[in-house]
């Protein structure tokens, strides 16, 4: 879900057009347009966004046999 | 859904597909722990999709499914105090109890909420100051660090009428038991998305070096699964040592979230603990450490239930080792359903048993 608003503690997430609101106690240096894991009402991690691209790129040139 | 639909596309599943098919050497027994894998598996029809050497088992990660009858009958009583408040994730209200459950003591007048976040349970005792508000903690390592959350808020604020009634678990111990049943044969774990998040995957390391089985941490989505399975069947072809791989690297760490550990070993301290189908495990559950036992309902008000009494027919436990399919309990379906469910794995959308009874095993024929 991506963060579109920090207030103090708690962010409110959107995500296909829905929005909540959420703790941040769980997790350091998060910033509008973060995306992050949201469980029980809290975000549990951020999403790297760089990561997720890599990952996605293997799984593209997957298929060879190798 | 950005990150998300991604990792849903054909195209890229049918070549991931073709790679496992080119690394299959015989049969391979894969367990997913968690039920929200087993869910996803089902819901994109994986297993149908899969050569059929491949063979899925789900584990015990429904936290629902392993809490134990006895947690629900103290659940139940605390709710028959008229001063009382149980407030709790929705998917406990159906689990059923020696002899009741929590839905039914709500439609007998017990007060009983559901809420989505422990802070919720917060809110309800600032404005209920006359109330004890008694939050069922079920759940794993993902769970676990919202609950401390909301434990260290409560304390700032002196909110001194909020409970923790703790049935949290943690899931390296269940494996680790898991293992040392002999009747259980495995060769490769697909290791919880979320739980990891917060954990990492050091404390898993025992699985490859103890017991020689592979493992991965993969998401929740199904190239992830898919992807995951990949990883393990590729480790074996290859003739790799056994380790913990990471498949799902753009949310956990080798050590996990440092920040959700602290909390936890800040709030909890670790205690034996009862599962439903794998006993008692040492060291597999957390209550409140000393410095927050004032939060523990269990030492301010404590409350002795008797011996739990369960349909002798279910085979819930043995469902949730992995040593039964649900197909194989003679009340599937029949007495056991998700509107009328005898055992918990029936609850809960991530428990085997309900994941059974909505998609079936079905597939493609002919």
């Amino acid at each position: 879900m991506k963060i579109a608003e920090i207030i103090g503690n708690e962010a409110v997430v959107e995500s296909g057009g829905l929005k909540k609101k959420i703790g941040l106690h769980l997790v350091r240096n998060i910033r509008i347009g973060d995306y992050v894991i949201v469980h029980a009402g809290f975000a549990i991690e951020k999403l790297d966004k760089k990561r997720a691209q890599g990952t996605l790129k293997i799984l593209k040139e997957m298929g060879s046999g190798r | 859904m950005k990150y998300v639909d991604e990792f849903r596309d054909i195209g890229i599943a049918k070549k991931i597909l073709k790679d496992i098919s080119c690394h299959v050497d015989g049969e391979y027994k894969i367990m997913e722990v968690c039920g929200t894998h087993t869910q996803n598996i089902f819901r994109y029809g994986l297993r149908q999709l899969l050569p059929k050497e491949i063979k899925l088992f789900s584990g015990p990660g429904c936290p629902v499914c392993v809490s134990p009858t006895s947690f629900i009958d103290k659940a139940i009583a605390y709710s028959r105090i008229s001063s009382f408040i149980i407030a709790t994730f929705g998917d406990m209200l159906k689990v059923p109890g020696s002899s009741s459950s929590l839905e039914k003591e709500k439609s007998k007048g017990g007060d009983i909420r559901i809420v989505y976040s422990s802070l919720d349970a917060i809110g309800i005792a600032a404005r209920n100051p006359g109330k004890k508000i008694v939050f069922l903690g079920i759940g794993f390592e993902t769970t676990i660090p919202t609950v401390a959350a909301s434990v260290i808020e409560a304390k700032k604020n002196r909110i001194n009428n909020f409970y923790v009634l703790s049935g949290h678990k943690i899931m390296p111990p269940a494996l680790e038991a898991l293992l040392e049943d002999k009747k259980i044969s495995i060769d490769g774990f697909i290791l919880p998305a979320h739980v990891s998040a917060i954990i990492g995957s050091v404390p898993y390391e025992f699985i490859p070096n103890k017991f020689n089985i592979d493992c991965v941490i993969a998401g929740f989505e199904p190239l992830d699964i898919l992807h995951g399975i990949y990883m393990l069947l590729k480790s074996r072809f290859d003739g790799l040592k056994p380790r913990v791989r990471l498949q799902y690297t753009r949310v956990v760490k080798r050590k996990g979230n440092r920040k959700a550990i602290g909390l936890i070993k800040e709030v909890f301290r670790q205690t034996d603990s009862e599962w439903r189908g794998l006993g008692n495990i040492p060291g597999s559950g957390l209550v409140l450490s000393n410095a927050y036992k004032q939060f523990d309902i269990e030492m301010n008000r404590k409350i002795i239930v008797s011996r739990p009494k369960e349909n002798p027919l279910c085979l819930c436990g043995e469902v949730l080792k992995g040593l039964k399919v649900p197909l194989e309990c003679k009340l599937f379906g029949k007495r056991c359903t998700p509107q009328a469910p005898v055992g918990a794995c029936m609850v809960s959308g991530e428990g085997t048993c309900a994941t059974y009874y909505k998609y079936g095993e079905g597939g493609l024929t002919g």
